[in-house]
């Protein structure tokens, strides 16, 4: 029985179902058990004993991914998995994107077949390395049979059956007809972890050789027979309506084929991208911009500001909080705020789509091919098993395509046609069009006792909830637990502790899931105001925080880690500082020590980090390395740089010069440190990095110039005030 | 008609005067390796090799190149630097999401063909246009220092 999970984030209905899922007891493996809905019934020669693995008779291997490959290294973390057990070899399987298909594919402990929260490699360590052994114990009875000898006198490697007493072999490949027709195992014993040979290893990964010579094929760059290509332009303000267009323009532009509309959103198809570039420039569009064109960012902070007044619902309450605070020595009131982003994936969003009266075929990069093509469905009115959704690698995700909006609007657009079409948005409209990160305006109260220990911790945060549109069922009692993730479960011991979540929804803005969801919003607010107590308390914010690790051996072990690695306490030139920022999130343990300079005119050199890492058991540890370099980047970006600000109802930013990323002169030099505690649960890692980035930056910050920065992003706050 | 070469391939091509490169590229010779990020120069997805020189496609007009020579990372591993760039990015596992791979692999391979032992800084100078928003900068620069290393 899967263990309650800690966070509520991007899955959030995660708790919903896995509530149902404790009824059934073991049912993680439902629709992956061989036999079960897993298992195609016509196998034609095919061994096909469950839903992620075909084997022909030529012997080619095919493992089929139900996540989907964003540059996070699923697609290498579950094939070692699966040919774990099985016992191929890596070199010997070919990978395929699953369908949508929530027969065969749902995750069950997300409730739907998805990629997000971290959750992959969690949700696919049983499982899926359970689909392996089955096939193999298959494959291993059909050779015994053959042989006429017993199961256990042969054994399976690299893809053959070996009878151990003879060397006899045969390939699966020779196997695959009979192993087809053998009994599905009812009891799977998997394989003892000391004799693992690939988990725990770092392979080549297996989608990155086509990405290094320009052959991987990404949503982007799919090319149809007779495909048109059409740039989408949606009203820039949310709700407004296209009035008027300039049609003889666009005609005259060279390679222009058509217009297409909805009440608001215009797409100009033309021959190749530059013909519905140009032919949408040309179009001129007006729009009227409806209801939200006097939105702007002073009115939505006011909203929040005034929702944040508000007693929320009660995420937590231990203790007598307003008692404990009454009784500190010394107390800290503080404002956290933390902006709207945008996801800023490099690979714009786009869909290909060949929408016929039987029938569609959608190409494009999805973390949700179910939500997909029902999108497509309710679109064009077909029924779902008549839309089949191709998933391709992703170039970025990052939460943005946990969303299908997309795809229903370029399915409502291409159901006016009737050839394929590849319909994309420009940067500028992947950035001003997209659902961002909520804004959150945090208001926390703390409190010191006599001793310098934290005595009281009030934490009440305002912002949008995600969950309300994105997954309803998954509110309790109308929380939207996201919002709290990383702020009621704090890794250290607090006696009163009260948090409160107020919904506050954006006008004129769609949110959605971002990098760290939960966890890269409080942890924020959490290890900021740690380190502002530990100042208060005037003790050094490394000890501060280990007072009250005293029950949590693991968060104890990677802040030791990060410190030690990190040269904690040693001397540092002038205008350096150390900041430091431990969490719990996705399951997995993790502390970041960032060295930073600040220039005597406050440009903020980011020098290194040093991140210590437990996510339990490890399948893959270089690419454990990579998500938490990346992440960090990617928050540290966030922290710096960026904010989606509004005017008119339209948003401000539009490209990367005002939208900026992190460039490789700007990034740290990060270094990872594993110290798994292999007995534990296993956690996830793709988001883990991004959390720590903004709370070790602001604590580094304040140590090298006593300057304690609340608010996200930094670099507007600091830069041009010289000191 | 524009005759342009690509990877040592002459195109004769029924396109406006105005259209970028990129486009060329992607939507007419099929080459998608060359990718659009942004259309305004500012994330180097879209770099190519101009005689050996690198650029952004999306801001060159097709008529401006006349007979240069192109090369896309299509071809690139068929150049020394570019192939010992493609071999370390692979070792180094630099690559995540890649799609800014393609631009950055062709700004390393320039970069090493000029300076066949980059400092810290000199890989700054050449990597600082090209964005990869899934963070690999620390694996791209030990990726070039160990591709240096192997000449």
């Amino acid at each position: 029985m899967p263990k309650p999970r800690d966070i509520g984030a991007v899955l959030n209905r995660r708790a919903f179902f896995q509530g149902s899922l404790a009824l059934g007891g073991g049912m993680l493996l439902s629709g992956m058990i061989p036999g079960l809905p897993g298992a195609q019934a016509d196998t034609g020669g095919v061994f096909n004993p469950n839903a992620f693995i075909r084997i022909d008779r030529s012997g080619g291997i095919t493992l089929i991914m139900r996540h989907a490959e964003m540059g996070q290294g699923i697609y290498t973390g579950i094939a070692m998995l699966i040919a774990e057990e099985l016992e191929v070899d890596l070199e010997q399987v070919v990978l395929e994107a699953a369908p949508a298909d929530p027969s065969r594919y749902t995750d069950s402990a997300a409730g739907e077949e998805v990629t997000g929260g971290s959750a992959s490699t969690r949700d696919s360590w049983l499982p899926l390395r359970q689909a392996g052994a089955a096939a193999r114990i298959m494959l291993v009875a059909a050779a015994a049979a053959r042989w006429n000898v017993l199961p256990k006198s042969c054994a399976a490697q690299h893809g053959q059956i070996i009878h151990v007493l003879t060397g006899r072999t045969l390939s699966y490949g020779d196997l695959a007809e009979e192993a087809a027709l053998q009994k599905v195992p009812e009891k799977i014993i998997l394989k003892d972890p000391s004799t693992f040979r690939l988990i725990g290893t770092s392979p080549q990964r297996l989608d990155t050789k086509p990405k290094s010579n320009g052959t991987a094929i990404f949503g982007m760059d799919v090319r149809v027979p007779g495909m048109k290509i059409g740039r989408i332009m949606a009203s820039p303000v949310q709700g407004g309506r296209l009035i008027s267009y300039d049609s003889v323009a666009v005609r005259a532009i060279a390679g222009v084929v058509d217009i297409i509309t909805l009440p608001d959103v215009i797409a100009v198809i033309g021959d190749h991208s530059w013909a519905a570039i140009k032919g949408l420039e040309a179009a001129n569009p007006q729009w009227d911009p409806g209801p939200h064109a006097a939105v702007s960012t002073k009115i939505l902070m006011d909203d929040l500001r005034r929702a944040s007044d508000r007693t929320g619902l009660v995420a937590k309450n231990t203790g007598d909080v307003d008692a404990a605070l009454a009784a500190c020595s010394h107390q800290i009131d503080a404002v956290y705020e933390l902006p709207f982003l945008a996801h800023a994936a490099l690979e714009p969003i786009n869909t290909t789509l060949h929408i016929r009266p039987d029938g569609a075929d959608v190409w494009v990069g999805t973390q949700v091919p179910v939500r997909a093509r029902q999108e497509v469905a309710n679109a064009t009115g077909l029924p779902p098993e008549k839309i089949a959704i191709h998933n391709h690698v992703i170039g970025g995700g990052f939460g943005r395509r946990l969303d299908s909006g997309s795809i229903g609007q370029a399915a409502r657009l291409a159901k006016q046609i009737s050839y394929p079409v590849k319909l994309f948005w420009t940067r500028e409209e992947d950035i001003q069009q997209d659902q961002f990160r909520p804004f959150y305006y945090d208001r926390i109260s703390a409190g010191l006792n006599k001793q310098r220990r934290i005595a009281a911790w009030k934490h009440r945060t305002t912002g949008s909830y995600v969950t309300t549109r994105w997954a309803p069922e998954g509110l309790q009692n109308g929380l939207d637990t996201d919002t709290v993730d990383g702020a009621t479960e704090t890794p250290y011991a607090i006696p009163a502790q009260r948090n409160e979540s107020v919904q506050c929804e954006p006008e004129g803005l769609t949110t959605l899931w971002w990098r760290g969801v939960g966890p890269t919003h409080n942890i924020f607010v959490v290890e900021g105001m740690i380190d502002e107590l530990a100042h208060l308390a005037e003790t050094d914010p490394l000890d501060f925080r280990r007072s009250m690790l005293g029950h949590s051996p693991r968060g104890l072990k990677v802040l030791n880690e990060a410190a030690s690695k990190s040269g904690w306490g040693t001397p540092l030139p002038a205008g350096h500082g150390r900041g430091i920022a431990l969490h719990y999130s996705f399951q997995t343990w993790a502390a970041t020590v960032l060295e930073v300079r600040v220039t005597r005119d406050n440009d903020i050199r980011l020098i290194w980090a040093d991140t210590a890492v437990d996510c339990g058991p490890i399948v893959f540890p270089d690419a454990i390395k990579a998500q938490i370099q990346g992440g960090l980047i990617f928050g540290l970006t966030m922290a710096l740089y960026n904010e989606i600000t509004v005017t008119n109802g339209r948003v401000d930013q539009s490209n990367f010069h005002d939208y900026r990323m992190m460039r490789i002169n700007e990034a740290p030099d990060i270094r990872v440190h594993l110290v798994p505690d292999l007995s534990a649960d296993i956690g996830g890692i793709g988001e883990v990095g991004t959390v720590a980035a903004a709370p070790a930056l602001a604590n580094a910050i304040f140590a090298a110039t006593g300057r304690r920065l609340r608010r996200i992003p930094f670099v507007p706050q600091i830069a041009g005030k010289s000191t | 008609m524009i005759t342009i070469r690509v990877n040592n391939e002459s195109h004769q091509l029924d396109v406006t005067d105005d259209m970028p490169l990129l486009w060329v590229l992607r939507d007419i010779l099929g080459l998608t390796g060359t990718k659009y990020g942004c259309g305004v120069a500012q994330c180097g997805a879209c770099t190519i090799h101009i005689d050996g020189i690198p650029a952004r496609a999306c801001q060159l007009p097709v008529s401006l190149i006349g007979d240069r020579h192109i090369t896309t990372i299509e071809a690139i591993g068929n150049t020394k630097e570019g192939a010992r760039i493609q071999a370390a990015w692979l070792q180094n596992q630099v690559i995540q999401c890649g799609y800014c791979q393609s631009g950055q692999i062709m700004a390393a391979t320039a970069l090493l063909r000029d300076n066949p032992n980059p400092t810290d800084d000199d890989i700054d100078d050449a990597m600082s246009g090209n964005i990869c928003r899934c963070g690999t900068y620390v694996r791209i620069r030990e990726a070039i220092h160990q591709a240096a290393n192997n000449a």
